[in-house]
């Protein structure tokens, strides 16, 4: 059933949330095909980060369902959470661990053998130019290591869908260009990735999808040329979801 | 600009406590504590005005070295307490290197402890107002004590910057305080003991404290009272010498803090060492074993709770030993056993948002509890049973063991089947991971009294069948009913903590998503 190519590989179908009286998302329905490299745009606070917790089991939606390859992950979230690989933004990672540790950890919560835990551990260090810090904990990574490790925390058990939340933030020009590359190279290799972005340059360049999200809703969905049209994805963006004004600065902070 | 920085550090108090009323009753309650404590002292320094000049000498100076000594001592030990002046967060203004001394200092001395400690240190005038000279003198050694006092403690303070920028210390150093806050009974106790024994030599002690930094100023106005001039001119050197060099150390020990970022330094261990994660068994279970152990070990909040394997033996021996008889030391196996297992009774709070990992990994509940459960158990089965034995080897109490052992094993395994239920529904708020372990928690308080309580109270009854067979047996001296206690403890222990682990594992598949949203929003106060 779930290897079915057919069926989309993440399919959301009436999401909601509430926050008290503050509706986050509001009977969002989005399908991201297989294959495809998903970009969720919006600006902040439009439920881009709650839409994706709810996809993969982290927050528990009022309403709705989320189904993967199929499978629905509120009803069977051992089996679907097997298909995901998430990194999530807003959350810590057992930091007292050495990243060699908390890799191999993530691989062993999977259930996998040992050797092959240790294999792709390997193999993951060295594509995210993480070797040198294996042994250091991480704790004491930077920024823009810390969403390294957390991405290949994502990867280890090789999931058919990737969701990751704002990957790029703080990481270095050259590490985001070889992600980009193991991304494009994995989708190309039959998988799906997901991600959530503020850079729309970045979105238009990676992505084949992309859907704009703003107050929990989907204002445009579809492929990147479907939805920017003739102009490009910022524009398009600031024009669906507005809020862009003309002033000038203040006076005092002009200096000729 | 002085003035502003004086303001900034009452604004930064007064919007804390606006924050949480909490706050505001401990600082109340620490307000009137630190107000009885100055009646005393200032009431006691103006009764020495009556006293023989000796006297008065050797309470004011070593009572002056024990306050200068604890100035300089307590930022060592109190990292992440004072924070209201960071001088870290100064550093991005314009300020002048003068006018920040000049604004830390004041802020010292204007603090609630340096406000204590003027008001007492000018008592002291009251107690040398026998001759005009003595009183004036004594105004000039209030006001170089107090500023050693904050220019000391501002030292070291700044000095610990450098050190305390490496994770290492800060943690350790959070954790070491709590050693002399537990055997502080004992410690009063044989220090009362010890100064009684010694009075006759207090004075030559003093004689001695006079002459050092931490005593100097202080001895000056006793020295002119007792007519010895030259000896008093000597000690002002001696405590303006030492006020100055303690102001210099700490320009410089700032200037270079101020410039030095706070670079954790990096543990780092070579590729391929993944610990206990190589040794346990490979499989979901096994993995979150690993990780609890390792945590055990790195964690300080974890560690902390470590403490009570040493410090309950010392107890217990202290009490026993002033009742006159070491039965109490036998209790030591069952209380470890009792405090140990209750120390995990919130764990998921401990993992805070991290436990995204489990979710996100799709982890069954059952073997998060049992990881968690196996990892205290292996090493705390162990050691209250190591513990036990060598409790009864001491006080030569063989007959008991069966009762005692039965009462620490049923401790021990009915708990881990507790705390695996209750870790799987309580969620309070505990200290960050990183943050000093005893620095209370936003929103912590009466809820985490509250649900620890509850949950001693129902291990307690999980245990009562252990207790009631451990105590008739104990008391009527009958050994059948040791060894029945020892019985239902291993066997009762050991259903309940699988009851426990399935109960708790299937609460928490049920609620994972709920505990991770309290965890969020835990974090956002």
């Amino acid at each position: 059933m779930p290897s079915d190519p057919s069926t989309a590989a993440l399919e959301l179908r009436g999401l909601t949330k509430h926050f008290g009286d503050k509706v986050a998302v509001h009977d969002l329905s989005l399908t991201v095909p297989t294959g495809s490299f998903y970009g969720l745009v919006g600006p902040n606070g439009a439920g881009k980060t709650t839409t994706l917790s709810m996809a993969t089991g982290l927050l528990r939606p009022d309403a709705g369902h989320s189904l993967i390859h199929g499978v629905d992950l509120w009803q069977h979230p051992l089996e679907a959470k097997r298909l995901v690989g998430n990194l999530s933004d807003g959350v810590k990672l057992f930091d007292r661990l050495t990243g060699e540790q908390l890799v191999t950890y993530n691989g062993l919560l999977f259930g996998m053998a040992r050797d092959t835990v240790a294999e792709r551990v390997a193999d993951l260090l060295r594509l995210l130019d993480l070797e040198s810090a294996a042994g250091t904990l991480v704790v004491d990574y930077s920024a823009g290591m810390t969403k390294k490790i957390a991405l290949a925390c994502a990867l280890i058990h090789a999931p058919r869908l990737l969701v990751l939340d704002e990957p790029f933030e703080s990481v270095d020009p050259v590490s985001a260009a070889n992600i980009r590359d193991m991304l494009t190279d994995y989708v190309r290799g039959g998988g799906t990735v997901i991600v959530s972005s503020h850079v729309m340059d970045l979105v238009q360049r990676m992505c084949d999808h992309v859907a704009v999200v703003s107050a929990g809703r989907v204002l445009a969905a579809g492929t990147v040329d479907e939805v920017r049209g003739e102009s490009s994805l910022e524009d398009r963006f600031v024009e669906l979801v507005g809020g862009r004004h003309h002033a000038e600065g203040p006076e005092w902070l002009r200096h000729s | 600009m002085v003035a502003s920085l004086l303001k900034l550090r009452f604004l930064v108090l007064r919007n804390s406590l606006k924050r949480s009323p909490w706050q505001l009753v401990a600082v109340i309650i620490g307000a009137l504590y630190g107000l009885g404590v100055l009646f005393v002292a200032v009431s006691g320094l103006v009764a020495l005005r009556f006293a023989p000049v000796e006297l008065a000498s050797t309470v004011v100076v070593l009572a002056g070295s024990a306050v200068v000594l604890g100035w300089i001592v307590i930022p060592l030990v109190a990292t992440g307490i004072e924070q209201t002046l960071d001088p870290a967060r100064l550093v991005q203004f314009p300020l002048s290197m003068k006018t920040m001394l000049a604004g830390l200092t004041l802020t010292g001395v204007l603090g609630v402890p340096g406000i204590i400690t003027s008001i007492a240190a000018l008592a002291t005038i009251a107690t040398w107002s026998r001759s005009p000279l003595a009183a004036v003198a004594a105004l000039v050694a209030a006001v170089v004590g107090v500023l050693t006092c904050v220019v000391g403690s501002r030292m070291v303070a700044a000095l610990s910057v450098s050190l305390s920028s490496q994770r290492r210390f800060r943690e350790l150093s959070g954790i070491l305080i709590f050693i002399p806050l537990i055997l502080l009974g004992p410690i009063i106790f044989g220090v009362a003991r010890g100064v009684s024994q010694s009075a006759d030599a207090l004075p030559g002690l003093a004689e001695g404290f006079s002459w050092s930094p931490l005593g100097a100023a202080w001895a000056v106005p006793a020295d002119i009272a007792a007519g010895d001039r030259a000896a008093a001119a000597l000690k002002l050197l001696i405590a303006l010498a030492t006020l100055a060099l303690l102001f210099a150390v700490w320009r410089r020990s700032l200037a270079i803090a101020l410039v030095t970022p706070r670079a954790s330094a990096r543990s780092s261990v070579s590729r391929g060492k993944i610990g206990l994660f190589g040794v346990l068994p490979a499989t979901p279970a096994g993995a979150i074993a690993a990780r609890s152990l390792t945590y055990w070990r790195r964690d300080p909040r974890y560690a902390r709770q470590l403490i009570v394997v040493p410090a309950i033996p010392v107890l217990l021996y202290f009490y026993s030993h002033t009742s006159g008889s070491l039965a109490l030391l036998n209790l030591t196996g069952p209380i470890i056993a009792f405090l140990l297992t209750l120390a995990i009774y919130t764990d998921i709070s401990y993992d805070g948002t991290a436990f995204a990992t489990h979710l996100a990994d799709g982890v069954r509940g059952r073997d998060d509890r049992l990881g968690r459960a196996a990892a205290l158990g292996s090493f705390g089965l162990p050691l209250v049973v190591v513990l036990t034995i060598a409790s009864v080897a001491v006080t030569q109490s063989w007959a008991n063991l069966p009762a005692l052992l039965g009462l620490a094993i049923g401790s021990m395994l009915s708990g881990l089947g507790l705390t695996s239920v209750s870790s799987a529904r309580v969620i309070v708020a505990v200290p960050a991971s990183g943050d000093n372990p005893f620095k209370a928690a936003p929103g912590a308080g009466l809820t985490t009294a509250l649900s620890s309580f509850a949950t001693w109270g129902i291990l307690l009854v999980l245990v009562l069948p252990e207790i009631v067979l451990a105590v008739l047996s104990i008391v009527f001296v009958l050994p059948l009913l040791g060894w029945l206690a020892l019985v239902v403890g291993v066997l009762l222990g050991s259903v309940l903590a699988v009851v426990g682990i399935r109960v708790g594992g299937a609460l928490l598949d049920r609620t994972g998503p709920d505990l991770l949203t309290r965890l969020k929003a835990l974090r956002g106060a």
